[in-house]
């Protein structure tokens, strides 16, 4: 085929310039602002000055911590639960399926601001309803606020709620391209439904799964608004503190660029790690 | 009834008995949302349970507009939405259109940076981004700030390349046998056949928009430059503040995309199944 450069380039150009401008030069930008002193005028470079800081800084380990702990339990839960849902949605057994998936779906659309308000109120300590529901049934009130556990329980709970639906919109579409001869032709030789699922269903989802994992660790990993709004800035005592948080907090509130881009470039490593699990697990078997 | 459709009932029973209860709670926190945003503040912080709607919307909304300007705020939110989808289905649908049917010197490139880079978080260009717009270019809290940066989104450039390459080549071939120029083959031939495509992704950005709060927060801060999530965000923590109010604006931010969703659930869900099939 011959070249069409000029042609090409005219279709391209505009939005490779603020492809450019807005993201590949600041993925740049941001690793070189890492490297300098940014709260002298004018920066200077001094390239152990935030990254030591970081290595040594209580904050940054404890907003790792909480970020980490976060992903490893409410990812796998969140994933699991999305598995599950869309299997069920995908049951050719199931009656007013549009209600169920408007049911399941819905989060999907709606904002971080409006929920994370939402769950504060539900979650309230004296009024909120969850723990009116728990007292109603006999269980004693939970302080979800102010102490650690419940606080991270509660991100947990609304990062799930928020996100299950969406992974198992991308997980459907993936169980809807298995060809239904696979299970006509393992039901005629008598395999159980569960057993289907296990020797059928996730092996041939795997690249799904792995995808949809990587794509809310990635999520998760940069989790801001829900510690934000919902236990208030990181609280109680910074034991809902993230990654994302204290970027916000080192960048925006103490404008400490060269800081809080040496914690983005910590997420980013993370990021980049974890897309080459994902690249491993999913390689093509040679 | 043979043992065989009797299992079968004893499966579609347990799936609903099952089922039913994760609807209910999933359904739980936006139902709460709409009952919340129609009871007074006393009547949010009392002691009794209330899973009912009272009627007290209105006020609520009043309250809401007294603690920020909200309707103002909805404003900024659509129009800005309403521009970056426009701007951004363009931008990306001429890219993707380049990649998919031309040969170029650089594609290879193009292509390799667009997917090399698609997994980074968002968080590490905040910090140069937010130097360029507010220090740099000093366009902190105006509508460009809101809008331009934004569009260097590339799912749409992988979305509406992966459309455009599954077109038969033959049809756009036949245009320029017939001396059609290459912008109008775009415009008037491959752009129409893709309209689900673009309807799926136009859903997607302008949700992503809508509902955009950490850009939003960090570079339109002064009051009358807020959009909707950010205003209402300013309310969440306040010791004086009606949260009935909060939830009325909750409930404008989120029922109109609800109906949205419900309305369009098919492009909806291809959008966000696309994201899987790169």
């Amino acid at each position: 085929m011959r070249h069409q450069n000029a042609t090409a380039y005219r279709f391209l150009t505009p939005y490779l310039l603020i492809f450019s401008i807005f993201w590949v030069w600041p993925i740049i930008s941001s690793f070189l602002i890492s490297f300098q002193a940014t709260r002298t005028v004018p920066w200077r470079f001094a390239p152990t000055f935030n990254w030591g800081r970081l290595i040594g800084d209580p904050a940054f380990y404890n907003a790792l911590k909480n970020t980490l702990l976060i992903l490893v339990i409410q990812v796998p839960v969140m994933i699991s639960l999305a598995i599950v849902m869309a299997v069920l949605l995908n049951s050719p057994l199931l009656k007013v399926r549009g209600l169920y998936r408007f049911a399941f779906f819905a989060p999907v659309v709606v904002g971080e601001v409006a929920y994370s308000a939402v769950f504060r109120l539900m979650f309230n300590l004296n009024f909120g309803i969850i723990n009116k529901l728990l007292n109603s049934v006999g269980l004693p009130s939970v302080d979800w606020f102010s102490n650690v556990t419940p606080a991270m329980a509660l991100i947990m709970i609304a990062v799930t709620w928020r996100w299950a639906g969406y992974n198992a919109i991308i997980l459907l579409a993936g169980l809807q391209s298995i060809p239904d001869d696979v299970y006509e032709a393992a039901t005629l030789d008598r395999v159980s439904k569960v057993k289907q699922f296990f020797y059928i269903t996730l092996p041939l989802l795997k690249p799904i799964i792995v995808f949809c994992a990587v794509l809310s660790i990635i999520g998760t990993m940069q989790l801001f608004t829900e510690p934000f709004l919902i236990t208030e800035r990181g609280g109680p005592g910074g034991g809902t503190e993230t990654l994302g948080l204290l970027l916000y907090r080192q960048g925006f509130r103490s404008l400490n660029f060269g800081y809080a881009s040496a914690v983005a470039y910590t997420m980013a490593g993370l990021a980049i790690a974890i897309t080459l699990v994902q690249l491993w697990l999913t390689r093509d078997p040679k | 009834m043979t043992s065989r459709s009797q299992s079968r009932l004893g499966r579609a029973i347990a799936l609903h008995l099952f089922l039913t209860p994760l609807a209910v709670i999933w359904l739980f926190p936006l139902w709460m949302m709409v009952v919340f945003s129609t009871m007074p503040d006393n009547g949010i912080f009392s002691p009794g349970i209330e899973l009912l709607p009272h009627d007290n919307f209105v006020d609520n909304f009043n309250n809401l507009q007294r603690d920020t300007n909200f309707v103002g705020a909805i404003g900024i939110s659509v129009s800005v939405a309403v521009t970056y989808t426009f701007l951004s289905v363009l931008l990306t649908s001429m890219a993707g259109w380049a990649l998919a049917r031309y040969q170029f010197v650089g594609k290879g490139a193009v292509v390799a940076i667009i997917l090399g880079t698609i997994t980074l978080p968002y968080s590490v260009v905040l910090i140069p981004q937010f130097i360029m717009v507010a220090r740099d270019f000093q366009l902190a809290n105006t509508w460009i700030a809101l809008i331009v940066p934004p569009l260097f989104n590339s799912l749409g450039v992988l979305f509406m390349r992966q459309a455009f390459s599954m077109m038969p080549a033959d049809l756009f071939d036949a245009a320029r046998v017939e001396g059609v120029k290459e912008w109008r083959i775009f415009l008037f031939v491959a752009l129409p056949l893709a309209r689900p495509m673009l309807a799926a992704l136009a859903i997607i950005l302008f949700l992503a928009s809508w509902n955009n709060y950490l850009w939003p927060l960090l570079i339109n801060s002064q009051p009358g430059s807020m959009t909707a999530p950010v205003a209402l965000g300013t309310l969440i923590g306040l010791t004086k503040v009606s949260w009935g109010g909060i939830m009325a604006g909750a409930v404008m931010l989120t029922v109109p995309m609800l109906v949205v969703f419900v309305l369009l659930q098919r492009h909806f869900i291809a959008g966000i199944a696309a994201g899987a099939v790169k």
